[in-house]
C-alpha cells in the first residue's frame, strides 16, 4: 500500500484526505483515490489524466518523471505527496 | 436599471451595488484570493456563473442561485480525446500541438428564453461547449470543433486561440454569433448545427499584405450585438473599430477613431445600434492609455464621429488598461461600468458623460458585468 498525502491548500476546494492506497504505480493509486473522489481528480490532473502544469508529485521526497501517463512505479509503503507548486500562484 | 455590478478579478469576484443614497460601494465578495477571470447573470433565472482559472488547480465554474451567498461547483468543459491514431493538429504559429483541453473559459451566454437550461460556453483553444442543463454538464460543438478552418485560427496576446465573445440573437435563439482571437466572427443560424465565418471587410495589419483580408484570421478583441437591433454589430478589432448594420454579412471600417483605433472592449446601446463605447489604448505594442490619460469613447452616430470623455477619469500618468470583458452597459443604456488592470472600478450614470471611481485597490479586473 502507498501512502498518499495531497496539499493542504486543497482543502478549501475540496475534501481529499490523506489515504492508503493499493496500486504499483502513480496512475493505479491516483485513480483508486479518485474513483472514490470524483470531486478532487480534476484539482490534480486535467482532462486527459496528466499532472497539471503547477502541480508537483514526490515519491519518497523525489519528484515523479513522468507526469504524462503518471507510469513511475510505487513500492509497498511508499510515500507520495501530491503538492502545489510554487510556480502558478 | 440595473443595481448589481459583478466584477471578476485576478484575487476574487466583487459585486458591487448602487447604494439608496447615491452612489455604487463593494458589498459582498466571492473566492476572495482566487483568479476569477468571468462572471455573468443569466437575466432567465438570475443565477449567476463565475469561471476561475486558479494557477495550479485548473479551470472550474461555479453557479449561485442565491445572489452569490452560496455557490455550487459545476463540472467544467472537457475537451475529449482527440481521434485514436490522429495527428497532433500543429497551431500556424508557434508550431506546437494544439492541445485538447481546457485552458480557459473565455465567454459564458445564457440561451435565449425559449431554451431553459441553455448556456454557451467559449473557451480557449477555441473550442465552443453547449450545455442544456445550466452548467450540470457540457458538450464539445463538433460542428465548429472540426472544422479545417479551426486549426488555422492562433492565439491573440494568448498562446491559444478562444472564443471571447458570444451573442445570442433576441429574435432567433438558434442564432449564435462567436467571435474568436484570431479566428474571424463565425456564425450559426440553426443552434450550431453549421458555422459560417463571417469577416468580409474586417482587416488584419499583423499579417503580410496578401493574408490581410482573410475572415479566418482576423482578431475581433470583442463582438458587441446591439440587443434591440441584432443585425446592428460592434467590433473593437486588434488594429481598428469594425461595424455590421446587416448581421455580419459584411463590416465596414471606422475611420478617424479618436485617440486611438486600438483596444479591447467595446458595449453598445441596448436599444440604440447607432450609439457604442470604447476604451482606448496606444496601439499595438504598448497598450497603455494615450498620453497617460484615461478615456470614454463614445459614438451616437454609427462611427461618423466620437466624444472623447474624461470627466472623473485621471488625466495624467494613468496607466490603467481595460481588458475586453470589462467595460458593460446595462439594460437601460444609461448606466456604464468598466474596471483595469492596474484595480481601478468606475461607473457612470450618465452615459459616459461622467464617471465616478468606486475603487483604485481592486486586484486586477479581468470582467466587469451587470446583473439583473
Amino acid at each position: 500500500m502507498a501512502h498518499v498525502v495531497f496539499t493542504d491548500n486543497l482543502k478549501r476546494h475540496v475534501a481529499c484526505p490523506p489515504a492508503d492506497v493499493a496500486g504499483d504505480t502513480v496512475r493505479s493509486v491516483l485513480d483508486r483515490v479518485f474513483g472514490n473522489n470524483a470531486a478532487a481528480r480534476g484539482y490534480v490532473l486535467d482532462e486527459r489524466g496528466a499532472l497539471r502544469k503547477h502541480m508537483n508529485i514526490f515519491i519518497n521526497g523525489q519528484p515523479i518523471k513522468d507526469r504524462e501517463q503518471l507510469g513511475d512505479p510505487l513500492a509497498d509503503r511508499d510515500e507520495v505527496y501530491v503538492m502545489q507548486a510554487l510556480s502558478g500562484g | 436599471m440595473s443595481n448589481r455590478l459583478l466584477v471578476a478579478s485576478r484575487k476574487g469576484l466583487f459585486f458591487v451595488e448602487r447604494r439608496s443614497g447615491g452612489g455604487w460601494a463593494i458589498g459582498r465578495t466571492a473566492f476572495l484570493g482566487d483568479n476569477v477571470t468571468l462572471a455573468v447573470c443569466d437575466p432567465r433565472d438570475r443565477s449567476l456563473y463565475a469561471a476561475l482559472d486558479h494557477g495550479h488547480f485548473g479551470v472550474k465554474l461555479h453557479r449561485s442561485d442565491d445572489a452569490g451567498a452560496t455557490w455550487t461547483e459545476l463540472p467544467a468543459p472537457e475537451y475529449p480525446e482527440p481521434p485514436a491514431g490522429s495527428e497532433p493538429e500543429i497551431s500556424p504559429m508557434s508550431g506546437k500541438p494544439i492541445p485538447w483541453k481546457l485552458k480557459l473559459i473565455w465567454s459564458l451566454a445564457a440561451g435565449g428564453a425559449d431554451q431553459p437550461g441553455r448556456l454557451w460556453c467559449g473557451t480557449v483553444p477555441g473550442g465552443l461547449f453547449r450545455s442544456d442543463d445550466r452548467g450540470a454538464s457540457w458538450t464539445l460543438l463538433r460542428s465548429l470543433w472540426d472544422l479545417p478552418e479551426r486549426v488555422q485560427w492562433f492565439g491573440g496576446g494568448l498562446d491559444y486561440p478562444g472564443i471571447h465573445s458570444l451573442c445570442v440573437d433576441p429574435r432567433q435563439s438558434k442564432r449564435v454569433v462567436a467571435g474568436v482571437s484570431c479566428g474571424g466572427v463565425w456564425i450559426t443560424e440553426d443552434d450550431g448545427a453549421t458555422w459560417k465565418c463571417q469577416a468580409d471587410g474586417m482587416r488584419a495589419e499583423y499579417m503580410p499584405p496578401d493574408r490581410q483580408g482573410d475572415p479566418n484570421i482576423q482578431d475581433p478583441h470583442c463582438v458587441a450585438m446591439c440587443p434591440d437591433q441584432p443585425d446592428v454589430m460592434w467590433v473593437q478589432h486588434h488594429n481598428g473599430v469594425f461595424r455590421t448594420t446587416n448581421g455580419g454579412a459584411r463590416w465596414t471600417e471606422v475611420s478617424d477613431v479618436p485617440p486611438s483605433v486600438f483596444g479591447f472592449a467595446v458595449a453598445v446601446h441596448p436599444h440604440d445600434g447607432d450609439t457604442a463605447w470604447f476604451v482606448p489604448a496606444i496601439k499595438d505594442e504598448k497598450r497603455i492609455p494615450v498620453e497617460g490619460k484615461v478615456v470614454v469613447t463614445r459614438t451616437t452616430d454609427g462611427g461618423k464621429s466620437f466624444a472623447v470623455l474624461s470627466e472623473g477619469l485621471p488625466q495624467a500618468h494613468a496607466y490603467d488598461l481595460v481588458f475586453r470583458h470589462a467595460l458593460d452597459v446595462d439594460a437601460s443604456g444609461n448606466t456604464l461600468a468598466f474596471g483595469s488592470t492596474t484595480g481601478s472600478l468606475w461607473v457612470s450614470e450618465n452615459a459616459g458623460d461622467a464617471w465616478h471611481g468606486v475603487s483604485h485597490h481592486l486586484p486586477p479586473v479581468h470582467a466587469v458585468r451587470f446583473a439583473v
